[in-house]
């Protein structure tokens, strides 16, 4: 990068991390007062806002539940000044806690458009059926009929659940946010809307899919790991594609 | 992968599983093959109380440098986990290896303050350690007590096999040899805790017996062991620059009271407030090297992440290099987004300087401690400020931008009549109308003058111990009068009152200079299901009541009456370097009004002279030159 083009564009990279193992038990609010703190012990040149209590410009893609583990987490930073990315995913991880990696360091460009914020679109989970709810690592397969009543399932004409946010109750039809849904070696897998405009959640679809099927949720428990986040493939780009893993753009 | 005590179910149950999982960043992980000793460090509260507390971190840092120790931490429950763990049988761990504490060598409980005594027993009952030391054998760990509390340690004596009396610094080294040697020997429980009574400042309940007169008070305290000294001296680091400190602390994942770095500048207080007993306990007073704080600062803010440092000590204004220390804080760190959190400090140029430079003035509040409302008052305390200090600091303090102040007071002190009471908010509103004075076009909108009353508990080693307390009802009519006293004041509209819990403070009383016959109530309010006494909403005062006449025990006893010249105290046994005659000819000179200067003006002869070291051997003439105007 030249010199005078550094003076007038802000240095803006995306961090790919995983969390993992007990890290799943961290709320979202922690993980960003977690990051705060690895950005400094780390030593990363990140920008800061102005006024009287400073903070870091960082955002985070999406927040993941608690009890969820997840392969794809993003969170995006500014810069002061420009850092090898090699040689931060190193300084971060000398300073991680174990069940946190990061796996990623890529700069991105800088304008409103392109912030992880903004662009997630879809996210994509593989869910596990536990043995119990006792524990995320204990898992059992997954019954045979239920490959074909994920089928039935998806051939509602709508599947409409009750969504609680924090202030109000209300019915939506989730088919429409469900790109895909099926059964795979590993357990379930579900591609999902995300983001701002559209939001659905894990495990409001298996809690569908149990009903639909009559299954007492207490005797299916079951994990949800995240495996990436993902952005509409921008135009002219040569990715094929609906959507883009936000760690390739 | 770590394994974990709580199963997913409970953990995505309770609020906050944070707490309970360990694993955080400086957190130490050992071998449990390859330590000889188990130590468990507990602060009997919830996890974000007991996580801000330098004394535990100090402890930790210190015992993991050694290699045969593994020392982990454990807190209290919270209620959500309490019930489950009792449900299911689930026995109380350590945070790090997530091991039962049943299993550890020692389980070393800080003791900061009265209303954590049911805490301290909900520790030992999840852990399925027996409550009253007596019954423990050789299969379970070594209860220790320290902190503040452990200078009275009398009500807790029935829960613990051993307390430490003082500085934890000083004689862990030697108590930890004692019990491998014994280990090795194929001594036994009481062999070891023979061998911990005669180290120095290791107290030992079980070899003392007390016996009573009629009117309750103490005829006797004898050692009944043959090990067990008359007198247990307190512990004292004397250097404070070389000596342990946490440079990398624990960095827990939620958000905890003290989420900060914390610099403890200097331990001890020159001041010598009658009321206060950390100023006794920690005397003499001894700072700590201003080249090694800022060394530390750097180290600490790198190993730990922190966005936050903050200085801790008694009374910061007296630490001598506080100028130098201050500024470069703020030049050091301001810029890399570090936010620089003061300690109240004496209003002068200085203080409003720095404030204005790391505060945002329209936001923040000036802080003054009169303690009391008169001078007379405030003499009979010995709080060496004065009412032209105040309105003066305050005045500057406006003149500068601030309009906020907060002010904070006791009620019930020795000798308070109705008209010191009145005095408190006669002098609020005397700063109120300083405020007022600026011409309203210069100055900032209303100001607002906020009031805390707190109720006087006499503590044990203060000139205060002979001092009696109130009822309640007694209390209750003392804010009363503060409260109708405020409304005739000019101001009152930039006035306001705020007065603390009658009912805990009775409680507070009865235990601070209570006698071990407290260990029936203690444990009668346990079982009545008494738990996490200092937080407000779980507090059950009734629940208390019923302990206290289900045990036939009388409050007035501890807290109504006078104490004698000659009543021996629960406490006499533990010399803290004051003598106890120092502490009396200051309880006349407080009945008479009569100040005593502090450590820096003139050594009145406490008695701390002893440990050779801090305020007492330092050259006067020297110091307070340097110390400039004040
Ligand atoms: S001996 Fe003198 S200088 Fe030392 S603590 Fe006591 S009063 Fe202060």
């Amino acid at each position: 990068m030249l010199k005078t083009e550094r003076r007038c564009a802000k240095v803006k990279a995306r961090i790919k991390f995983r969390k993992y193992g007990v890290m799943r038990f961290i709320g979202h609010l922690d993980v960003m007062r977690y990051f705060q703190k690895a950005m400094r012990r780390a030593g990363i040149p990140i920008a800061f806002t102005g006024g009287y209590s400073p903070h870091m410009i960082m955002s985070f893609a999406q927040p993941l539940g608690v009890g969820v583990t997840s392969d794809g987490e993003y969170l995006d930073i500014e810069l002061k000044e420009d850092i090898d990315p090699a040689r931060a995913v190193r300084q971060l991880n000398d300073v991680m806690a174990e069940g946190m990696e990061v796996v990623g360091f890529n700069r991105i460009p800088d304008d409103k458009k392109s912030s992880g914020m903004t662009i997630v679109a879809a996210a994509s989970y593989r869910v596990t059926l536990l043995v119990s709810a006792r524990s995320a690592n204990v898992t059992r397969t997954f019954p045979d009929s239920w490959e074909a009543k994920i089928e039935e399932f998806l051939n509602q004409k709508s599947i409409v659940v009750l969504k609680k946010t924090k202030r109000s109750e209300a019915e939506v039809d989730i088919k429409p946010m469900i790109y895909q849904m099926r059964m795979e070696d590993e357990g379930i897998y579900l591609f999902l809307a995300a983001g701002s405009e559209q939001n659905l959640k894990p495990d409001l679809v298996m809690r569908a899919f149990t009903e639909f099927i009559k299954e007492d949720p207490g005797r299916v428990p079951f994990h949800y790991h995240r495996i990436d986040m993902y952005a509409r493939t921008p135009k002219g780009t040569e990715a094929s594609g609906r959507f883009i893993s936000l760690g390739k753009l | 992968m770590r394994k974990l005590a709580l199963n997913d179910e409970i953990l995505l149950k309770i609020e906050k599983p944070a707490r309970y999982i360990g694993n955080e960043v400086n957190s130490v992980m050992k071998d449990p093959e390859k330590v000889d000793i188990r130590f468990a460090m507990c602060f009997p509260d919830v996890y974000e109380i007991g996580m801000s507390h330098l004394g535990i971190q100090i402890l930790y840092d210190m015992f993991n440098r050694r290699e045969d120790v593994w020392c982990e931490r454990v807190y209290s429950p919270w209620v959500d986990l309490d019930q489950i763990m009792r449900e299911e049988q689930i026995p109380l761990f350590a945070l790090e290896s997530q091991d039962p504490i049943r299993d550890f060598d020692f389980l070393g409980i800080t003791i900061q303050y009265e209303m954590c005594y049911t805490n301290i027993l909900q520790i030992l009952d999840l852990s399925g350690i027996p409550l009253s030391a007596r019954d423990r054998d050789d299969s379970v760990p070594i209860v220790i007590g320290g902190g503040p509390c452990a200078s009275n340690p009398e009500p807790l004596a029935e829960f613990f096999d051993l307390f430490y009396i003082g500085d934890g610094e000083t004689v862990y080294d030697q108590l930890l040899n004692a019990y491998k040697e014994n280990r090795i020997a194929g001594g036994s429980r009481k062999d070891f805790l023979e061998k911990a009574a005669q180290i120095e400042g290791i107290y030992v309940p079980g070899f003392y017996e007390v016996t009573y007169k009629d009117d309750g008070t103490i005829a006797s305290f004898t050692p009944v062991n043959p090990h067990a000294k008359q007198v247990i001296k307190k512990q004292m680091v004397k250097d404070l620059t070389h000596t342990y400190y946490p440079k990398a602390p624990v960095v827990p994942f939620i958000k905890v009271t003290q989420d900060r770095v914390v610099l403890e500048i200097q331990r001890g207080c020159i001041r010598g407030c009658r009321f206060c007993q950390a100023g006794m306990l920690y005397r003499p007073t001894r700072e700590r090297d201003v080249e090694t704080l800022k060394q530390y600062a750097y180290q600490m803010l790198k190993n730990t992440g922190h966005e936050e440092i903050s200085l801790s000590s008694l009374s910061s204004s007296d630490y001598s290099q506080l100028k130098e220390l201050v500024t470069f804080l703020i030049e050091e760190f301001k810029g890399s987004g570090i936010n620089i959190c003061l300690p109240s400090l004496r209003i002068d140029a200085f203080s409003l300087d720095v404030m204005g430079k790391v505060q945002d003035i329209r936001k923040s509040s000036l802080t003054f401690a009169p303690e009391a409302g008169s001078q007379r008052m405030r003499d009979v305390i010995n709080k060496g400020l004065t009412e032209e200090m105040i309105l003066d600091g305050a005045g500057q303090a406006f003149a500068g931008g601030w309009n906020k102040v907060k002010l904070y007071f006791m009620l019930g002190l020795p000798t308070e009549t109705e008209e010191d009471m009145r005095e408190i908010p006669r002098l609020a509103d005397r700063i109120a109308r300083r405020y007022y004075e600026i011409p309203k076009e210069e100055r900032n909108g209303k100001c607002q003058i906020t009031t805390s009353t707190s109720f006087f508990i006499p503590k044990p080693f203060t000139p205060f111990q002979w001092a009696k307390m109130y009822s309640n009802e007694e209390y209750i009519a003392r804010a009363a009068v503060v409260k109708h006293e405020f409304q005739e004041q000019l101001n009152r509209k930039s006035l306001k009152y705020h007065w603390h819990d009658a009912e805990v403070t009775v409680l507070e009383g009865v235990f601070a200079r209570g006698d071990r016959r407290l260990a029936e109530v203690i444990l009668a309010a346990y079982r009545l299901g008494c738990l996490y006494d200092s937080w407000t909403e779980n507090f059950d005062n009734e629940k208390w009541m019923k302990a206290f006449a289900d045990t036939g025990t009388d409050i007035g006893f501890y807290n109504l009456r006078e104490r004698d010249v000659g009543e021996i105290f629960p406490w006499d046994f533990i010399d803290i370097g004051v003598t106890k005659e120092f502490l009396y000819q200051e309880w006349q000179r407080a009945l008479r009004g009569e100040v005593t200067p502090n450590c820096r003006e003139k050594c009145s002869g406490c008695g701390a002279m002893r440990y050779k070291g801090g305020v007492c051997v330092e050259d006067r003439e020297e110091v307070r030159q340097g110390e400039g105007t004040n």
